[in-house]
């Protein structure tokens, strides 16, 4: 089908995708020097730079023993961080899903003025530093920003408060969603839309019957990036938070607090966490990437 | 039920897709809308269908304006040319998708719903691939799954854009005839696009010839083929060959070569373009023969039950090319050589005045 080849774009990564005839032939390789050297960098790197430091967040974690682990994990303060960074994660991974999906359903399947502007302000995010994110929702709606006495006045605390924390991940993982799926719907047309609604269907349930079952790997997709990114977000959130242990502390600043004081052993035991996040992270998108391929080309 | 359209208008940018169309469908008749790519064929078709709006104009179904009513009330039947099957759901299901669309008071129940599916695949001569997905059928059959989906919610039109343009050529004559049946047995009123002047002939019961977003001629496949009255529509339908001359009392001039005789006349020193089909055009090699036009002759090609012998323009018609279609014997008797200077000396010749054209047409 068309959309092929925009879904599985990084199948080709995979080991179990039998190789073709023009890979084998011989005639169409490369000699056997220039691979070996390629391939040794290619692990090298992958060796220090990423299976490296994985290990030494477990080893060190658990480097007295693991009682001293759980005893880190379960203490108030680290069980009040994960807490939060759950439900941070829980707020903004569904508002940016539902704001992602609306985003890439206006660019990809209507024609506006201004269409352009949209998708570059989509991209904002990624091309801002995080702390300038911060920074400007300080300006904001910090005690001396534009909104700092109005939110005084009516008793409501966004900086160095949950809110703060909230709407700045939402900021910094907003493109995830709709990013991966604005091409993946442009590829795709509007044609079922139109044959939908031509048969008689609703908007709704054009989209509900049509629509999503057609982007729902890669809707998955941009779910499980914003995830992770929600939970794993540290410099706009370390600037609203203000920092307050048991209240306002994420895991990943959690993580920098007990490392400042010296307390190793707990900030490779929250760490360990974060990475054990990565790992299911990197399970689960593999496992999606691996859906919609086989989906894709058998229909 | 009928269709008429009036006065429709449609800008895309600077660029008019149509400009000025009204006509007229009467109900029950299989209609083709022919013309090149950008001719404004599809737009008039996904105007009629509610799926692009007219910037002026209206589009009446069954005697009522239906220009303000949405796609889903109009009840139109819609096949598009990359079929838009519903890539995940089986054939069973997007034939069904129709009916189960419709508000619970008017859905029928699952039960019905599965005989009418069935029913219609039927007709398409496919039930056999009711659990199949999209993707494993072939384009053929994909098409005709397409058109038993449109009719499932018993569309009062049906509306086909390019139904045939994704499929080879052996097919496509096996769905043509096949949708001509179909069209016998439901009678219902249908407009189906194309760009092949033979799908469109051998089809519709009546052709509409569009060209530049304006409507060039209507009538029967017999009447626009045997009576064109614009050179455009004598120039797409079918191949043909023009000179470029000036008429003389009577005598036409291209070049140095004269045609006498021509039966129709125009003021004099009229700048016209002649139309001449292959099989109109005989070859004389003498060349001392004063009435003809010059060519030189580049190849004979002498397969099928006639011979088509392709020649060069010399002198004013210098770059252009002629056909002609001869019998095998006359080709026999002829005995032609490459790069053979002859004359061509036209049965038949349709003239147009050169202003009466709005551009260039090139045989």
């Amino acid at each position: 089908m068309s959309n092929a080849a925009v879904v599985n774009k990084p199948l080709s990564n995979f080991a179990w995708v039998s190789p073709t005839k023009y890979e084998r032939n011989v005639a169409t390789q490369e000699s056997k020097w220039i691979k070996i050297s390629v391939i040794s960098i290619a692990l090298a790197f992958f060796a220090l730079f990423l299976v490296m430091p994985l290990v030494a967040v477990f080893t060190e974690a658990l480097r007295k023993g693991f009682e001293v682990y759980w005893l880190a994990l379960s203490d108030s303060d680290a069980l009040s961080a994960v807490r939060l960074t759950l439900l941070t994660a829980l707020i903004a991974v569904p508002l940016n899903l539902v704001f992602g999906v609306a985003a890439a359903w206006a660019i990809a399947k209507f024609e506006f003025k201004g269409k352009q502007l949209l998708i570059t302000f989509i991209d904002l995010p990624f091309s801002v530093s995080p702390v300038i994110v911060g920074l400007v929702y300080v300006l904001v709606f910090g005690v001396n920003g534009w909104f700092g006495e109005w939110l005084v006045a009516n008793d409501i605390k966004i900086i160095f408060a949950v809110p703060g924390i909230v709407l700045a991940t939402i900021f910094v993982t907003f493109p995830f969603v709709a990013r991966e799926l604005i091409p993946l719907m442009q590829a795709q047309g509007k044609e079922e839309e139109e044959a939908a609604v031509v048969l008689g269907a609703g908007g709704w349930q054009t989209f509900w019957y049509v629509t999503l079952p057609n982007i729902k790997w890669g809707l998955l997709y941009g779910v499980i990036l914003c995830n992770a990114r929600a939970m794993g977000e540290f410099g706009a959130v370390s600037v609203v938070s203000g920092h307050i242990r048991g209240q306002t502390n994420t895991m990943p600043l959690h993580v920098e607090i007990l490392y400042n004081e010296y307390n190793f052993a707990a900030a490779f035991a929250v760490a360990s966490l974060l990475a054990l996040l990565a790992l299911v992270t990197l399970v689960l998108k593999t496992w999606v990437e691996h859906r919609a391929g086989t989906n894709a080309s058998a229909h | 039920m009928s269709i008429e359209v009036k006065n429709l208008h449609k800008q895309f940018g600077s660029f008019t897709a149509l400009d000025d169309i009204s006509l007229n469908f009467p109900s029950g008749e299989l209609v083709a809308l022919l013309g090149p790519s950008g001719c404004g064929k599809t737009t008039l078709l996904r105007i009629i269908a509610g799926l692009e709006q007219a910037d002026s104009g209206s589009v009446i179904l069954d005697g009522e304006n239906a220009s303000q009513t949405h796609v889903r009330e109009r009840q139109v039947g819609f096949v598009f040319q990359h079929y838009a099957l519903f890539k995940h759901m089986t054939v069973f299901d997007n034939v069904a998708f129709g009916l189960r669309m419709k508000p619970r008071k008017s859905r029928p129940s699952e039960k019905v719903i599965a005989e009418k599916v069935h029913r219609l695949l039927e007709l398409v001569q496919l039930d056999w691939l009711a659990d199949r997905f999209p993707s494993q059928l072939s384009g053929g059959q994909r098409q005709r799954i397409a058109l038993a989906r449109a009719l499932a919610v018993e569309p009062r039109v049906l509306l086909l854009d390019e139904p045939f343009g994704a499929l080879d050529a052996k097919v496509r004559k096996e769905l043509r005839r096949w949708l001509r049946k179909l069209h016998d047995e439901l009678h219902i009123t249908s407009i189906f696009v194309t760009h092949d002047q033979e799908e469109a002939l051998e089809v519709a019961d009546r052709v509409v010839l569009m060209d530049h977003g304006k409507v060039e001629q209507v009538g029967t496949p017999d009447e626009v083929y045997n009576h064109p009255q614009t050179p455009f529509v004598y120039g797409f339908l079918g191949s043909v060959n023009l000179f470029h001359g000036r008429v003389d009392d009577g005598h036409l001039h291209v070049g140095d070569d004269v045609l006498h005789d021509l039966g129709e006349n125009y003021g004099p020193g009229s700048e016209v373009y002649a139309f001449a089909r292959p099989h109109e055009l005989d070859i004389v090699v003498d060349t001392q023969q004063v009435s003809g036009l010059s060519a030189k002759v580049n190849r004979v090609l002498s397969f099928g039950l006639n011979s088509r012998v392709e020649l060069d323009g010399i002198n004013s018609a210098h770059g252009q090319h002629f056909e002609v279609e001869l019998s095998p014997q006359r080709v026999h008797e002829l005995s032609l050589t490459q790069g053979q200077i002859v004359k061509l000396v036209p049965s038949k010749l349709k003239l147009f005045q050169r202003d009466s054209l709005h551009k260039d047409h090139h045989a």
